[in-house]
């Protein structure tokens, strides 16, 4: 945490509570300052907090000491030129009465907080579309209020018409229906999904269609909504690690480690230097097969069912060798607080070394195939473009951001785990279209083979969890031989990690963009609160800004470009 | 030794039950509907893929018309949200179909004990073969895939299947 930053933020908002946690300033502000102080640090060149990462809620109901109200929003913001976090706390006594809505600063704003809506009934005023997200609309009540009891279910009997919605976005887009009928042309109503095998998963997109050209676009998510903020809150700090897999399962390892990495920077547990590399070499491996996966379901859709093969295969490949590492092929599981499971097996750079080999040689023969292609530069160059500063407005994060040329990168800008002293590049777009996005994921391909390289000569021997029976399992020996060893090893079990009172965000550089947690503990082994940052349902949140405009067909490839995973989008 | 109708017409007839010819050609022919919603449907990719390659079984015509499909292939958690939709796919597809759930939360809603997911597919619809496991290992769909052909084998083309399931949509 450096300290300039809480100084200009309390230089800038004098006599407003100013706090610091982590890598955060936290500002606690009253709902009726809110709209001016948001603008302020949105708008002011020397502010500049030009990111809304997320926005949430927690419900201070069951929290031991007493809050000044039941709810707090809270807006985590970050002035990515600058590498500064901040949260906007806004304590909320009366849900009803809500705070003003942040989304004419932001277009992030608009999901984020009809999420916080849908999850916690708090009602954003000046919101556009206050309406739920997550939960089918037959739902009652807000399910992460601390009131909601986790096992009460609620049967959904007709999927949601959309109808209103649509119309509505229509006439955002100025798009007359009488008008339209004047001239002989009727607006074609067409959905794709939840049930379609372009969504990769379930998602709805409603377009409405002039000939084949979309005039309005509604998205509707939610549909493997999955509780994960519920249950974990009803679990140990270790005990949430296998539900983080199934957040964007296609690199389950990345979300391990961005959940360890966020538990351990409030803990202030230093992992040991092995660890550290491990999870370098892992995390990068992991964003390689996240890319390919990407690519090759992307290139399917385009209709290059061989690219499937390619690099399909190599992913198929790959899982032999993290089976060999942890057991499981896709949910790997394979972190925990303060370290990592276990080592490496015996032999293992070899393989590694074998398997970059193999995907080095998948990922040239799809290039080779898609370089020069002029159908697939037809298809991709200069459609469904996302301006930087609509895709920063929108909360866009990762490979998509940098597409439209901003070059904001976790690894780079607040590295970790010794990122700084890798040799790296950043893959930059210059347009913002579809095509930028597919080769910046192949350019970072093959960065992260360079990092994996230059990290398996440098690894240490050496432990992989710190030596702390307070934070991780001590050894089998002292387990059985030592007291001290055995009640350890039954508190952590039991009760969990202890994790002293607070709030705090953390974020990790994932295959998507930016993951962060945001947490709350009361002092406990389980996770008071711990909501996810998914990058994808960010994205998905600007998509009708991408593919109105576009043709119907490039909607389906653009969503591929964007690598939509259920999981991490509907959680 | 042939004996009745083979005996007088010769090498030239073969007689069979329908039940057998009919299944015969059932088993080696199922057209899927992957209903992938998540973890478990990239397994089923990987099941699909060169390594393990479904087609070996006869069922690489995945469809994605539910129209055009006879085995329901339930690959992920399926939520309250998502129920109605399933429910109407399984209607769509025309009889005799068969019902794989793959994994644990579309076999019993797995780790999500929660507020939002349906506590196994056959609250919904019938089921015919689950897969255990989170997810599962592609062998295991090609376990179910058998499993299911077994289970044709013994079925009769006359009987109708299910015909008293009630769900909760109902």
């Amino acid at each position: 945490m450096n300290t300039t930053a809480l100084e200009t933020i309390q230089a800038a908002f004098p006599g407003v509570p100013c706090d610091s946690t982590v890598e955060s300033v936290v500002l606690t502000v009253q709902p009726d300052q809110l709209e001016q102080t948001l603008s302020k640090l949105k708008n002011d060149p020397a502010l500049n907090y030009g990111l809304l990462l997320d926005v949430t809620v927690v419900d201070y109901l069951e929290y031991p000491d007493k809050q000044e109200a039941r709810f707090a929003v809270v807006y985590v913001l970050r002035n990515w030129e600058s590498n500064l976090l901040l949260h906007v706390r806004i304590p909320v006594a009366d849900p009803e009465a809500g705070v003003p809505s942040a989304s004419k600063f932001w277009g992030s704003a608009i999901w984020g907080e009809r999420e916080a809506y849908d999850q916690y009934g708090i009602q954003f005023n000046g919101h556009p579309d206050l309406r739920r997200i997550l939960n089918h609309w037959q739902f009652e009540g807000h399910p992460l209020r601390k009131d909601y009891p986790i096992e009460k279910g609620q049967i959904c009997y007709e999927t949601d018409s959309l109808e209103k919605e649509i119309k509505a976005r229509l006439a955002v887009n100025k798009v007359d229906e009488t008008v339209m009928e004047d001239i002989n042309t009727e607006i074609m109503y067409l959905n794709l999904g939840p049930s379609h095998p372009a969504t990769h998963g379930a998602i709805r997109i409603l377009t409405a269609l002039d000939g084949e050209t979309i005039l309005a676009n509604v998205n509707e998510i939610g549909y493997l909504h999955r509780g994960f903020e519920k249950t974990a809150e009803n679990r140990t700090y270790n005990q949430v690690i296998p539900l983080t897999d199934r957040l964007n399962y296609c690199s389950s390892l990345m979300n391990n480690i961005a959940y360890a990495k966020a538990v351990e920077s409030f803990l202030g547990v230093e992992i040991t230097e092995r660890a550290k590399f491990m999870r370098v070499i892992l995390g990068e491996f992991y964003r390689i097969l996240d890319h390919l996966v990407c690519l090759a379901a992307n290139l399917v859709d385009m209709g290059g069912l061989t690219n499937y093969w390619y690099l399909y295969n190599q992913k198929e490949a790959s899982y032999d060798f993290i089976s060999r590492l942890c057991g499981a092929r896709l949910t790997s599981s394979f972190t925990r607080i303060g370290g990592m499971y276990r080592d490496f097996y015996e032999g293992w750079e070899a393989e590694m070394e074998a398997q970059l080999k193999d995907i080095e040689q998948g990922v040239n023969d799809s290039l080779a195939l898609v370089l020069k292609n002029r159908i697939v530069h037809d298809r991709t160059q200069g459609v469904c473009v996302m301006p930087a500063d609509k895709a920063l407005s929108y909360g866009y994060t990762g490979p998509c951001l940098r597409a439209s040329g901003v070059p904001f990168d976790l690894r780079k800008d607040n590295p970790y785990y010794y990122y700084e002293t890798f040799d790296f590049t950043i893959p930059v777009g210059s347009k913002g279209d579809i095509y930028d996005r597919m080769m910046i994921r192949y350019e970072e391909m093959f960065q992260s083979i360079s990092i994996i390289r230059q990290a398996m000569k440098q690894i240490p021997k050496g432990p992989v969890t710190v030596d702390d029976g307070q934070v991780a399992l001590p050894a089998k020996d002292q387990v059985y031989s030592k007291i001290e060893g055995l009640a350890n090893h039954f508190k952590l079990v039991f009760e969990g990690v202890q994790v002293p009172k607070g709030e705090w965000y953390d974020s990790y550089e994932a295959a998507n963009g930016e993951l962060g947690f945001y947490f709350v503990s009361d002092g406990s082994g389980q996770p008071y609160k711990c909501k996810v940052r998914p990058p994808c349902f960010y994205m998905m949140g600007g998509f009708h800004e991408m593919v109105e405009g576009e043709m119907i067909a490039d909607a389906v490839i653009n969503l591929g470009s964007i690598n939509i995973i259920g999981g991490e989008l509907d959680r | 030794m042939a004996l009745g109708l083979e005996a007088s017409l010769g090498d030239s007839v073969l007689t069979t039950k329908l039940d057998a010819v009919v299944n015969w050609g059932r088993q080696y022919s199922l057209w899927p509907f992957v209903f992938g919603t998540a973890c478990c449907a990239i397994e089923f990719m990987s099941a699909a893929a060169s390594q393990l390659d479904i087609s070996r079984w006869g069922a690489e015509v995945v469809r994605f018309s539910p129209r055009q499909a006879d085995l329901l292939l339930v690959c992920g958690t399926i939520s309250y949200k998502q129920a109605p939709i399933l429910k109407r796919i399984y209607e769509q597809m025309p009889e005799p179909k068969w019902v794989v759930a793959m994994g644990a939360c579309a076999s019993s809603g797995g780790v999500y004990d929660n507020y939002c997911t349906v506590q196994g597919i056959d609250t919904i619809i019938p089921v015919d073969v689950y897969i255990s496991g989170c997810p599962p290992r592609p062998e295991a769909v090609l376990d179910a895939l058998m499993d299911i052909q077994d289970k044709i084998k013994g079925e009769s083309v006359i009987n109708d299947r299910h015909k008293d399931f009630k769900g909760i949509l109902d």
